[in-house]
């Protein structure tokens, strides 16, 4: 597997107003907005530059969620993606609105446990390296992502 | 208020009410900033008729961004230097989360004072929802 392609993802002080408020975080009023610097999971929103995020709807495309049937799209497998194992991120300095990142994913180690609230689980990591309009790092995040044989027991 | 070297010491825990009666509207709007439109976060009748769950559930990311806010509100935003999570349980609709930053270690490195944070959300049940860890540059 490889998907190393560079994403660009300008960093925008309005992104980051409705991204802080999407996780209840007021401690920036208004004003402030132009110069502070983006909470440490803003890095994942990422995904809204990425064309090609399978999570997103596409032109054409059947996509999954309920409208006429509960899936959307009949016949393929109902887990979309997996689920989310761990994540990590590490800063060179913070990021902040005027910032245009070039972002690259890396495919990291995968390795195998088994559960008994959900069978075999499958686990991928990806390394994903944010640099600046200079080039310098900004930001590493690792993502641990969880395939399982079935949905999680909730009892 | 952000904390500074001079005034914390190891073992000091700071905790913050992260959400109470978590809304299926603020998962939507997480959808809407992040990016990630996963039906399992905002499609309930998917989740129960589709995909095996009962309902929709948060996005891990979600949670690490509310349990977050431990983080910049001891540090500022700009000054985490780490931050990383391990997601244990699910988070639903309706359910309260706390979090809880415990001092770890406060240390010199590079000529800047670093603290060490160990972190833990848990839910109105108790059950831990996330474990992680921070470090954050601090004030002498």
């Amino acid at each position: 597997m490889t998907d190393e392609k560079t994403i660009t993802m300008p960093v925008e002080a309005t992104h980051i107003m409705m991204f802080r408020r999407s996780i209840g975080d007021f401690s920036v009023d208004d004003t402030g907005l132009e110069d502070a610097a983006a909470p440490p999971t803003f890095p994942q929103s990422v995904a809204q530059f990425d064309k090609d995020y399978f999570l997103r709807i596409k032109p054409g495309e059947a996509w999954f969620g309920s409208g006429k049937n509960p899936s959307g799209v009949e016949g393929q497998a109902a887990s979309s993606g997996g689920l989310h194992a761990e994540q990590h991120f590490e800063f060179e300095r913070p990021i902040r609105p005027g910032d245009v990142l070039s972002v690259v994913t890396k495919p990291g180690k995968t390795w195998e446990k088994e559960s008994k609230r959900a069978g075999k689980l499958m686990f991928s990591e990806r390394i994903t390296e944010y640099r600046d309009q200079n080039g310098e790092l900004v930001c590493t995040a690792r993502g641990v992502g969880v395939k399982t044989e079935r949905p999680v027991d909730q009892g | 208020m952000t904390i500074k070297a001079s005034e914390i010491k190891v073992g000091d825990t700071f905790e913050e009410v992260l959400v109470e009666d978590l809304k299926r509207t603020q998962l939507v709007m997480y959808s809407g900033t992040s990016g990630d439109y996963n039906p399992l976060h905002t499609d309930d009748v998917y989740c129960r008729e589709a995909a095996g769950y009962p309902g929709v559930f948060a996005h891990g990311m979600l949670t690490m961004g509310m349990t977050g806010r431990v983080v910049t509100n001891l540090f500022g935003a700009e000054n985490v230097k780490k931050y990383g999570v391990r997601f244990t349980n699910q988070v639903w609709p309706g359910d309260d989360l706390k979090g809880a930053a415990v001092i770890e270690d406060i240390r010199q490195e590079g000529g800047e004072t670093l603290v060490d944070l160990k972190i833990t959300t848990t839910n109105q049940n108790g059950d831990v929802v996330v474990t992680g860890n921070a470090t954050g540059r601090v004030d002498a």
